[in-house]
């Protein structure tokens, strides 16, 4: 006879059997912190080196699955990318259940999503965006597509660290530029030969909003195009949230530029659309949005204009000094 | 304890995990057939039973016949048959099968009285009723989360019973007992491993070991029964997800 359990004693089992067996590990639990589409993620204390880490497991281990090797990849992808911006694996291996596993630093920090009521101004969350935009681009440099880029994908630590999380659905793309390349700037041809690699072919994998719609429509051979539309829709979720001037035209036209239905009108590669966004920053013409001649002398106005007020500044004095001086 | 339906036995064994519930059903041997069912109906007739007193607010003895009646027509009009994996999961299409017999209540009922076509399952419902006045007021719920967390309790505590059987035929009763004690009792996570050893006469390390061992087996048997519950590898990680509480 099966013994009666309460709702209570249920989720009790289903934590314990959720909960990684970390025996013959060097590592001791300590609480769960999040549970993501492939696993679940643990804070444990690595007691050979005596700090907490995180521990990334995959919650079904069935032999069948192929989620054990895309644990694994993403593993081995996000320690390829030595970024400030990614944060780093220390170590991988298999569990005495035999669900593998990867440890990572221990981000102490919020999700983009929670943190962003905290940053009111337009240009520190443009700036947040930028630091996005460097890990991204590192990574398409080296090869490798996120596909699941959206706020809640996206760490701000205490001392205004950015990082990028959560590589279980990224790709590696046939192209790959290697390490010695890097983010070559403006005019980077699309990478789009792609490599499968554990993830079924024409499968659909992202967040419905955050994703590209040829990635929506789960075509096989979506590029780092993809990763740009991702791009443009956490853009405008920063531009959107708690923001209560309207959006400067040329902000619109890159977000626009970079959610462009069709991925052939989108910006080629991630870098040319975080140069207009620094351009904006800096006031400089941006090339989503090209200017006429009014609008041209009213931003160089704008850009200007402490120097225009300090000349106008001059003149007045000069021109009062002339009319009153004895004669 | 005594076997709650009659069928299978305690000591059944369980298919590997490559065995798939439906394919059993389907099979031309009718041994294998019948392993499949005593499987199918261990797992389900309590849900099945629940769902109909509790969704359906039926009286204890209407929803005892509609649940024999339930299972018989599973097996006379071949209702395994027609289920599509592509479609459904067993669990919803089970659901929706206890659906329709419901909504042609008054034959079903009579057929179960007249007591003449229907071969009798010996399931204990005193048993499943005592359940039921130990769920929370707002147990109910919407249908599917109603049978899918009636199903969990289901397999949880089949998964626990064969652990027991397996832990204390290993001579691992103590195992269990600290699984018990701290993974299922009311505040027994409160206790730290140190005085859970001097409660045992062990060694704390014995605590952690024994522990992790338990829910490693727990673990490794809830998966296997849920295999074999599951018609297809997709409805199994599907249901899985669903049970570990992973939200894809």
């Amino acid at each position: 006879m099966s013994r009666w359990l309460s709702d209570s004693a249920v989720e009790r089992l289903r934590e314990a059997a959720d909960s990684p067996d970390l025996a013959g590990t060097r590592y001791r639990l300590i609480d769960k912190l999040g549970q993501g589409g492939m696993g679940g993620v643990f804070r444990v204390e690595d007691t050979a080196l005596e700090r907490q880490v995180a521990l990334k497991v995959i919650s079904v281990g069935d032999r069948e699955s192929d989620w054990p090797a895309r644990l694994l990849q993403e593993a081995r992808v996000i320690a390829k990318l030595e970024h400030p911006g990614i944060v780093p694996v220390h170590d991988t291996g298999v569990l005495a259940d035999g669900r593998p596993f990867y440890t990572m630093k221990l981000v102490q920090g919020k999700r983009l999503d929670e943190h962003v009521a905290t940053i009111p101004g337009l240009s520190d969350r443009l700036r947040i965006f930028l630091r996005i935009c460097d890990a991204v681009a590192f990574a398409h440099a080296h090869g490798v597509l996120h596909r699941d880029l959206k706020p809640g994908n996206v760490m701000v630590g205490p001392f205004g660290e950015v990082l990028v999380m959560d590589w279980g659905l990224s790709k590696l793309v046939g192209a790959s530029r290697g390490a010695a390349a890097g983010p070559s700037g403006k005019n980077e041809a699309p990478v789009t030969e792609v490599v499968e690699q554990g993830t079924a072919h024409g499968s659909v994998l992202g967040t419905p909003g955050y994703m590209a719609p040829e990635q929506t429509r789960g075509e096989p051979s979506v590029d780092q195009r993809a990763d740009i539309y991702s791009l443009g829709a956490v853009l405008q979720f920063l531009l959107a949230d708690a923001l209560s001037q309207p959006i400067p035209r040329a902000l619109a036209a890159i977000r626009r530029q970079a959610m462009a239905a069709d991925s052939a009108d989108r910006y080629s590669s991630v870098q040319e659309l975080a140069n207009d966004v620094a351009h904006f920053l800096d006031g400089l013409p941006v090339s989503a949005y090209p200017e006429g001649p009014l609008a041209r002398a009213w931003r160089w106005i704008v850009r200007n204009r402490a120097w225009i007020l300090l000349l106008l500044a001059y003149m007045v004095t000069r021109a009062l000094l002339i009319f009153f001086r004895p004669r | 304890m005594t076997d709650d339906t009659g069928i299978g036995g305690v000591h059944q064994q369980f298919p590997s995990t490559h065995w798939s519930l439906i394919e059993g059903t389907r099979s031309p041997h009718a041994e294998e057939r019948r392993r499949a069912l005593d499987t199918l109906i261990t797992a389900y007739w309590k849900p099945v039973y629940k769902y109909i007193r509790l969704h359906w607010k039926k009286e204890n003895e209407p929803a005892k016949d509609l649940t024999q009646e339930f299972f018989a027509r599973l097996v006379e009009k071949g209702l395994l048959d027609r289920f599509d994996p592509e479609r459904a999961r067993l669990r919803t299409y089970l659901r929706l099968c206890v659906d329709g017999l419901v909504m042609n209540e008054d034959k079903a009922a009579q057929r179960v009285k007249r007591g003449g076509d229907v071969t009798l399952l010996p399931l204990d419902f005193e048993s499943a009723e005592g359940e039921l006045h130990q769920l929370p007021l707002a147990a109910a719920g919407n249908p599917e989360e109603l049978f899918s967390r009636e199903f969990a309790r289901s397999l949880f505590g089949l998964a626990l019973e064969r652990l027991r059987r397996e832990l204390e035929e290993k001579g691992k009763g103590l195992h269990f007992e600290l699984l018990e004690l701290y993974d299922i009792e009311e505040g027994g996570k409160q206790l730290t491993y140190d005085e859970v050893a001097r409660r045992y006469r062990i060694k704390p390390t014995d605590v952690t070991n024994y522990l992790a061992y338990a829910r490693r087996e727990f673990r490794r048997i809830l998966l296997d029964e849920l295999h074999g519950m599951t018609a297809t590898e997709d409805e199994f990680r599907r249901e899985a997800q669903t049970l570990l509480g992973v939200k894809l």
